[in-house]
């Protein structure tokens, strides 16, 4: 069976959806000849040609704000952001416009485009090309945002997030784009994963980690050493969207484990799962046999130097210590 | 190349030759330096990315040379020249890049983020055009403080599609801002060549748009970007504002770490690299008896065992304790 990386799996999708549909084109910075600055639209602009994949001069603002009026006026427009840190500098055209338009217009237009965008630190690209700002995306009502932690998510999802009415925001992450260690087995055929569906990656009964994008990659490796180790039993949950939110399928898993640890790459304060461990606590507070525990970054700038990025981003032992603390065995 | 109405005096002809010299000094640092970062960056010693400066450097040694030593800069990701000219320490901005503690930024910022606060570099940006606000800021400082000093904003021809482009100038030229907007034209924004992402031959016509002085200058030469920055500098103490200009170069190597340069042909490269800024400044000073080809070589060879030492220093310096990594977040 044929294996694709997490990078593999997203050019093929855009492919197809591109072959597919007339109505979808992609624009962005350097995603032409060059093929983008993680090479993921490499062969496409040769495909497809300059007027579907087109090359933008380095202006995030406008570039996010013709993606909202083509898909506004009958498009489907995929934009690249090159590093999710830029979309602050479109923040304006994805905040006040894209996520508005719809609501405020009475419901009578739609805007369909995907933001295409990398993210997450690990690689030594410092404060401003390392950010993980989902929460800010997800915080907006009006944006869906995306974020697969593998190959044959990313496809599903990102045909999904194509042909989904709104704006979604679908943050990729860096190190899972080459990594072959992550590549998997992906279906040649095009196929969706539903927006707001999270998937159980390990199951297990001791205790429930739900997590996102890269972090659920270091979950289950956390998750399987435990597992051989000590016996102990963890149950991964990949939240796989974050808007809509799959809560139930959270709160299913803490019923049968009762012990609940959120991982997230973002700053722990303000972070994503603050909102996943609030719901848990509102709507599966019977099922609880111990506090919830969220693993995240510390709260400060993604540092360039190599210690202090791995000391910020949340490391293995940092998941392995919190899982044990929560059973209670630290 | 003449392409402007400006009376701009040869400034650079009354400095006395150790300032010429040492502009010569400041330009082999500069290309040497990025030499061993190269060597780093082939040894993967490089975390994340960088940009080199290599086939810029008359235009930060000319221009920077210009301004006084209180005045301030503002850089870009591609910032080691700015760095270097403007008065770095060679071997605090090598331990920065290697992430280690010791570093400018404690190894906090790396490459896209070094600042030099105290020779007045309010340093480098890892975002495109992020640094032109910035620029209008300090020389709003300036103009608040009525301390007579000015700003060389430096930006590269693909920040000058970005919209704060527009908003900065503009602001700058209505309150009069003593800041020298100086685009570096190297003819591409990454993989994106200029003439694909503008419908103008020139950044500097943009000065139009605000009523701002706008030239475009050879920015393979020293001595013109050293005289016109001279002479704008003058201007905006004197109080008449925001200058445009366009300074023409080239980068000779990759955008980043990794680029495979589909986007060029090698030809191009070669051609110029044949107006070296280096080569045609020191043939310059020979010519004129500044200097000798032995004192010549002298010069590069003493820019290169700084650099190495900077190297070495760079490699022996500690990284940084991992309980700085949440320290710095906020001003006490
Ligand atoms: C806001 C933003 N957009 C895109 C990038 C990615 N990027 C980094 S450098 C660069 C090219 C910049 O071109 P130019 O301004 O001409 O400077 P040069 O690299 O040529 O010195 C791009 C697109 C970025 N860092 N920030
Ligand atoms: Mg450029």
């Amino acid at each position: 069976m044929r294996e694709l990386t997490y990078l593999e799996a997203i050019k093929e999708a855009i492919r197809q959806v591109m072959k597919e549909n007339e109505d979808v084109f992609m624009l962005g910075e350097d995603i032409g000849l060059y093929g983008g600055s993680f090479g993921l639209t490499r062969g496409l602009f040769e495909e497809f040609g300059k007027d579907r994949i087109r090359n933008t001069p380095i202006a995030e603002a406008a570039l996010i704000g013709a993606a909202v009026g083509s898909a506004v006026t009958g498009m489907r427009p995929i934009a690249e952001l090159m590093f999710s840190d830029f979309s602050t500098v479109a923040w304006d055209q994805i905040v006040n416009q894209a996520a508005k338009i719809r609501y405020q217009f009475g419901g009578k237009a739609k805007v369909p485009m995907v933001i295409r965008t990398a993210h997450g630190g690990g690689m030594g690209f410092a404060a401003q090309h390392s950010q993980s700002l989902e929460a800010l995306f997800a915080h907006i009502p009006g944006l869906k945002v995306v974020m697969p932690s593998c190959p044959y998510d990313a496809k599903g999802l990102f045909i999904a997030s194509v042909y989904d009415n709104n704006p979604v925001i679908f943050l990729e992450h860096k190190i899972l784009y080459n990594n072959k260690k992550y590549s998997q087995h992906v279906p040649e055929e095009m196929y969706t994963i539903p927006l707001g569906k999270g998937e159980v990656k390990k199951s297990g009964k001791d205790l429930t980690l739900v997590a996102t994008s890269y972090m659920v990659q270091k979950s289950l490796e956390v998750a399987n050493e435990l597992k051989d180790k000590m016996q102990i039993d963890c149950e991964v949950v990949d939240l796989r969207t974050i808007k809509p939110l799959d809560i139930d399928l959270v709160i299913e898993s803490v019923k049968k484990t009762g012990r609940l640890v959120c991982v997230e790459e973002a700053c722990s304060f303000g972070g994503f799962m603050g909102e996943v461990a609030s719901q848990v606590a509102e709507f599966g507070f019977d099922y609880l046999d111990a506090p919830i525990v969220r693993v995240a970054s510390k709260n400060c700038p993604v540092p360039y130097s190599y210690v202090l990025e791995q000391e910020m981003i949340p490391s293995s032992d940092r998941i392995k210590e919190n899982i044990l603390k929560v059973l209670g065995k630290a | 190349m003449k392409e402007n109405n400006f009376k701009i005096a040869n400034k650079f002809e009354k400095l006395s030759r150790d300032k010429k010299i040492e502009m010569l000094r400041k330009m082999y640092k500069i290309r040497h330096f990025e030499v061993e970062v190269d060597k780093f960056v082939l040894r993967g010693m490089i975390y994340g990315t960088c940009h080199l400066y290599t086939g810029e450097e008359a235009s930060a040694v000319g221009a920077i040379s210009a301004i006084d030593e209180t005045d301030y800069i503002v850089s870009t990701h591609r910032g080691h020249g700015h760095c270097i000219a403007k008065g770095a320490d060679l071997n605090i901005m090598m331990a920065e890049l290697l992430g280690k503690g010791n570093g400018y930024c404690k190894g906090k910022g790396g490459s896209m983020h070094i600042a030099d606060l105290d020779s007045n570099n309010l340093g480098a940006n890892g975002i495109v055009g992020g640094g032109l606000g910035i620029a209008a800021g300090a020389a709003l400082t300036c103009t608040l403080k009525k301390n007579n000093r000015v700003v060389i904003g430096f930006f590269g021809d693909g920040a000058s599609n970005e919209g704060l482009f527009h908003e900065a100038l503009n602001l700058a030229s209505i309150w009069k801002l003593p800041v020298i907007y100086l685009c570096e034209n190297n003819q591409y924004g990454m993989s994106t060549s200029v003439k694909e992402s503008m419908n103008i031959d020139r950044v500097s016509k943009r000065a139009a748009s605000y009523g701002i002085d706008g030239i475009t200058i050879d920015g393979n030469n020293v001595i013109e970007v050293y005289n016109t920055v001279s002479h704008f500098a003058k201007r905006c103490r004197e109080g008449v504002g925001t200058v445009l200009i366009e300074s023409l170069t080239y980068r000779w190597r990759g955008h980043s770490k990794h680029d495979s340069q589909v986007y060029r042909t090698k030809e191009e490269v070669e051609e110029w690299k044949k107006l070296d800024p280096i080569k045609k400044y020191k043939e310059y000073l020979i010519e004129n008896k500044l200097i000798t080809e032995e004192e010549d070589k002298e010069i590069e060879n003493t820019a290169i065992k700084e650099i190495k030492n900077a190297v070495a220093f760079a490699e022996k310096s500690e990284y940084p304790d991992i309980s700085e990594v949440e320290k710095d977040v906020y001003s006490d």
